[in-house]
Parts: C-alpha cells; sequence; structure tokens
C-alpha cells in the first residue's frame, strides 16, 4: 500500500534520531559514585571531577541521594563508591562488610538558618542543642528533612542532646519535609521556618527569602565526609580497582588542594582533611 | 509575577545560547520517551484493538485494570523498574541501572497502558459501526484488528500522543532509574528538579517552559505529518 509511506517514514526517523548517538557514543570507564544532594547541590563535583577525568581518564557517574538512600545503593551493589556524610552509619556499614574502608575526605560545619525576625532568639545563642530548645520552647517553625539523609541524622542527634523529641510535635511546629536539601529550604524559606543546614548548600542556595544564617561555629555542628568504597567481597561486580584509583587521587595533596580551592563568593564551601 | 518575566526571558537566551548541555539532555529526553512511546505503541495498539474486538472471559476486568494503570504512580513504577534492574535484582546481569535503557524501560510501563486503553475505546467505537460490514466479509480476529487499526489511525494518533505527553513530562520514575547523572542520564525534567532543590527557580521555570515549547512542537509536527497524509490520500 503507497498511503502508509509518510507514516512509515515518521517512523522511522523516531527510530533513527532514538537509535543513532548511543551507537556513536564512545565508553570510557567509569566507576559510579553515590553521594548527597548537599555536595550534589554545592556545585563541587562540577569543580573537581573533571580533573580526576582529565589525570585518569576514569569518568565519575555522580547519583545524588541522601545518605540513607546511599548507603541501601551500596548495599544493594548498583554503585562502586560512596562520599557522604554520617559517620557512625558509615562505620557500621564497613562493620557489616558492605564498605571495604572508610576514610576522612573533607569537612565543612552545619547551621542553624531561619527567619531574620528570629522569634526564639536562636542568634543571641551560641550551643545548637540550646538553641533548638529555644525554638521548642517558643514552638516556632522548624522544618526537619525527615528524610534519614546525614543532615536528618545529625539534627535527630542535636535533638537527643538537647533532651527534647520533637515527633511528638510533628505536624505542628515540628515539620517534616521528607525532601533533599534544597528541596527543605525551598519550603522552610516559603513558610518562614527554622532549619539546619550544610554550608555547602547554603552558600550555593539563591532563593533564600526571609531566612539568614543564626547559628554556626558550634563544635557540635562539625559535618564531617567520609569515603567508602562497596566492598568487592560482598558485590564482586564492583570496579574496585578504578575505585582505588579515584580515592587514592582524592585524598593526594592535588585531590585535597582542589577541595579546598572550591569558593563561591569567596567563601570555601569544604576543608580538606590533613 | 517578577519571577515568571525573569523565567521568560532566561528560556529565550537559553534556547538562542542553545549550548552542549541543553542540547543534550533536550535531546536524551526525546531520544528516551520517543523510544519509549515507540515501544509502547508497539504492544499498546495491537493489545488495546483485541482487547476492544474480541470477546472472552473477563474481559471487563481487563478493561477495568487497563484504565487503572493510566493512572499508575511514576514513582512507583520507577521503584519496580529499580529493584527488577538493580544488581541485586533479576535483572541485573544486564547491568541496565542508572542507564537511559532503564528510564526507557519505566516510561514504557507507565505510557503503554495509556495507549492501550484509549486504543480499546476507539478501536471498539469503530467496531461498532463497521461490525456489520466486516462480518458479511468473513474477516477473522486478526484481519478486524488490522482493519480497525488502520481505519482509527488518525483518532490513534492522539492516544499515542497523550503517551508521549505522559513520557516527556514524568520525572518519579526517570530519576529513581536514571539516577540524574549528568551528560549520561540528565534530561529535562530531572534537570528541573535540581535546579529547583539548588534554589534556582526562573532557571528552573525556563527549563519548564522549554519543555513546553518541545511538547508543543511535537503535537505540532504530528499534526502536520497527518493532515498532509489525509490530503494526499484521504
Amino acid at each position: 500500500m503507497k498511503n502508509n509511506k509518510l507514516i512509515r517514514l515518521a517512523g522511522y526517523m523516531i527510530l533513527a534520531l532514538s537509535l543513532a548517538p548511543s551507537a556513536g557514543a564512545e565508553q570510557r570507564p567509569y566507576i559510579t559514585l553515590a553521594s548527597t544532594t548537599s555536595t550534589e547541590n554545592s556545585g563541587l563535583f562540577e569543580h573537581l571531577l573533571p580533573a580526576f577525568s582529565t589525570d585518569h581518564g576514569i569518568d565519575v557517574r555522580v547519583v545524588a541521594v541522601g545518605t540513607g538512600a546511599a548507603l541501601e545503593l551500596g548495599r544493594r551493589c548498583d554503585v562502586d563508591v560512596l562520599l557522604v556524610h554520617a559517620k557512625a552509619a558509615e562505620e557500621q556499614f564497613v562493620a557489616e562488610g558492605y564498605g571495604s574502608w572508610r576514610r576522612d575526605v573533607m569537612y565543612n560545619d552545619f547551621l542553624i538558618v531561619g527567619p531574620r525576625t528570629d522569634p526564639a532568639g536562636v542568634g543571641r545563642i551560641g550551643s545548637a542543642t540550646a538553641a533548638l530548645g529555644a525554638i521548642a520552647e517558643h514552638k516556632a517553625a522548624f522544618l526537619s528533612r525527615g528524610d534519614d539523609s546525614g543532615t536528618h541524622k545529625k539534627e535527630q542527634a542535636l535533638w537527643r542532646a538537647a533532651g527534647i523529641d520533637p515527633g511528638h510535635e510533628s505536624g505542628t511546629w515540628y515539620r517534616e519535609a521528607g525532601s533533599g536539601m534544597g528541596a527543605t529550604l525551598n519550603t522552610a524559606s516559603a513558610m518562614a521556618a527554622y532549619t539546619l543546614a550544610d554550608r555547602g548548600t547554603w552558600l550555593s542556595f539563591t532563593n533564600r527569602g526571609p531566612l539568614t544564617e543564626l547559628l554556626a561555629g558550634d563544635p557540635a555542628l562539625f559535618n564531617q565526609y567520609g569515603l567508602v568504597p562497596v566492598n568487592p567481597l560482598h558485590c564482586p561486580g564492583v570496579k574496585h580497582e578504578l575505585v582505588s584509583v579515584f580515592g587514592d587521587w582524592l585524598l593526594s595533596e592535588r585531590g585535597q588542594t582542589l577541595i579546598g580551592s572550591y569558593r563561591l563568593n569567596g567563601e570555601p564551601l569544604f576543608h580538606p582533611n590533613p | 509575577m517578577q519571577d515568571l518575566s525573569v523565567a521568560l526571558s532566561t528560556a529565550v537566551a537559553l534556547i538562542f545560547d542553545w549550548d552542549s548541555d541543553l542540547r543534550e539532555i533536550v535531546t536524551l529526553s526525546l531520544q528516551v520517551s520517543l523510544t519509549a512511546v515507540f515501544i509502547a505503541a508497539l504492544i499498546g495498539l495491537p493489545v488495546g484493538a483485541a482487547v476492544g474486538l474480541l470477546h472472552f472471559r473477563g474481559r471487563r476486568l481487563v478493561i477495568a485494570a487497563m484504565n487503572a494503570l493510566m493512572g499508575l504512580p511514576p514513582v512507583v513504577v520507577g521503584l519496580l523498574v529499580y529493584l527488577l534492574v538493580s544488581n541485586s535484582g533479576p535483572l541485573g546481569e544486564l547491568q541496565l541501572l542508572f542507564s537511559p535503557a532503564a528510564m526507557v524501560i519505566a516510561q514504557c510501563v507507565l505510557v503503554t497502558p495509556i495507549i492501550a486503553a484509549l486504543t480499546r475505546q476507539t478501536v471498539e467505537d469503530l467496531n461498532e459501526e463497521y461490525a456489520e460490514y466486516l462480518r458479511s466479509l468473513g474477516a477473522k480476529p486478526l484481519q478486524r484488528v488490522v482493519t480497525l487499526l488502520w481505519d482509527g489511525r488518525f483518532s490513534l494518533l492522539t492516544a499515542v500522543l497523550a503517551g508521549f505527553g505522559r513520557a516527556i513530562a514524568e520525572v518519579g520514575a526517570v530519576i529513581i532509574v536514571g539516577g540524574n547523572i549528568n551528560h549520561v542520564t540528565r534530561v529535562m525534567t530531572t534537570s528541573i528538579t535540581l535546579e529547583t532543590s539548588k534554589g534556582n527557580l526562573s532557571l528552573a521555570l525556563a527549563l519548564g517552559l522549554i519543555l513546553i515549547c518541545l511538547s508543543l512542537l511535537a503535537n505540532l509536527a504530528v499534526i502536520g505529518v497527518r493532515d498532509v497524509a489525509q490530503r494526499r490520500y484521504g
């Protein structure tokens, strides 16, 4: 039949369009890195990873999820290496045989951000636990990540240290966003709520609205990032040789210097570990 | 309103710039969604037509199921496909996770019920018109399916376009099985999610406007093909 030529042609065009680039794409060796939304949102990887690819000809594919989800991806052998920030959970991950080892890579700090009006007076307090106590006392809106991420784990530890269980207040002044750092900041900005943020995301976040930095510098707000390769004994398919090249590079002077040199508006976002 | 005008001018600037990053995510979005819709049509059109024409036990149940599956939540489909293609899942050996192929599978699962359900309705309506005629010709079931699919081709295009609309616009499934990896599995919708989470709201909205333009262009192209075909071949 002659009259289906056009439709057939359209079909071929779609097929050609869908197949063409995958055939031409070169396959460079790559590893898959599970990391946190905070590092992805900060823009660090775009600064760091091209240099590694140039040095070693290995691409790093970054999947950005919360620390809890990243650990689960590792347990299921879906990624080769993790760069996350929940030291206790990482050490447990290694102890259970899912990870080969864990090294400190870089650190920065968390800060409590909130509305400029600061109804709970957090800006006049130096201690994070005391600040959370003031927020609870004033029943001022506090937005939790609520997603089992590294930041969420830190926030829960701070509430425990303050002797407060905000879970009972969930839905009133204590609100759980269940989202990544950026999405949580967007929500906090819209409802003028306090929240705990990592410095990397905060400095690169542009939709601050009424939010401002209220409390930082408490040693309890230290934020350590660790590198954990997925254990080849648990996941035989893992690219552990490429991962060790990556790990060595990241912990080398070159990798560490690059981490320290990433700045936004003149401020460093991450500090290399000595 | 200021945000919207900033977004609009950002969108225009992005389109005129047309840099390699934007080209990459636009191309990948189209590749993934068009491939998914193509495969979904190959499955959904004949299945929908068969269900529309044939009488069998449990037909009502199948129709209800097809209609219900049109409302599959993308994030659930993403999760199911993730569990399938995860390295510890049944299809783990194929190494599909975090690849465009996994995104095609997920969108295919989302789109096939839409195409099948809409095809079923179209073909069933057509069959009411043509049933006598086809019976007088002594057409076999397969011939009836093919004849009615061909006869309803212009209405069925709308079913396929509905499927394309669903595929190109969803983010829940592709972000789970694709991982939103830069230069590998980042598409329009996952970029919009990422830019939103960075607080770059006007850039996110600008990308959204470009996505709508893409969808509009795809629809105009299909309407154009249909009009030309209709005029030439009636």
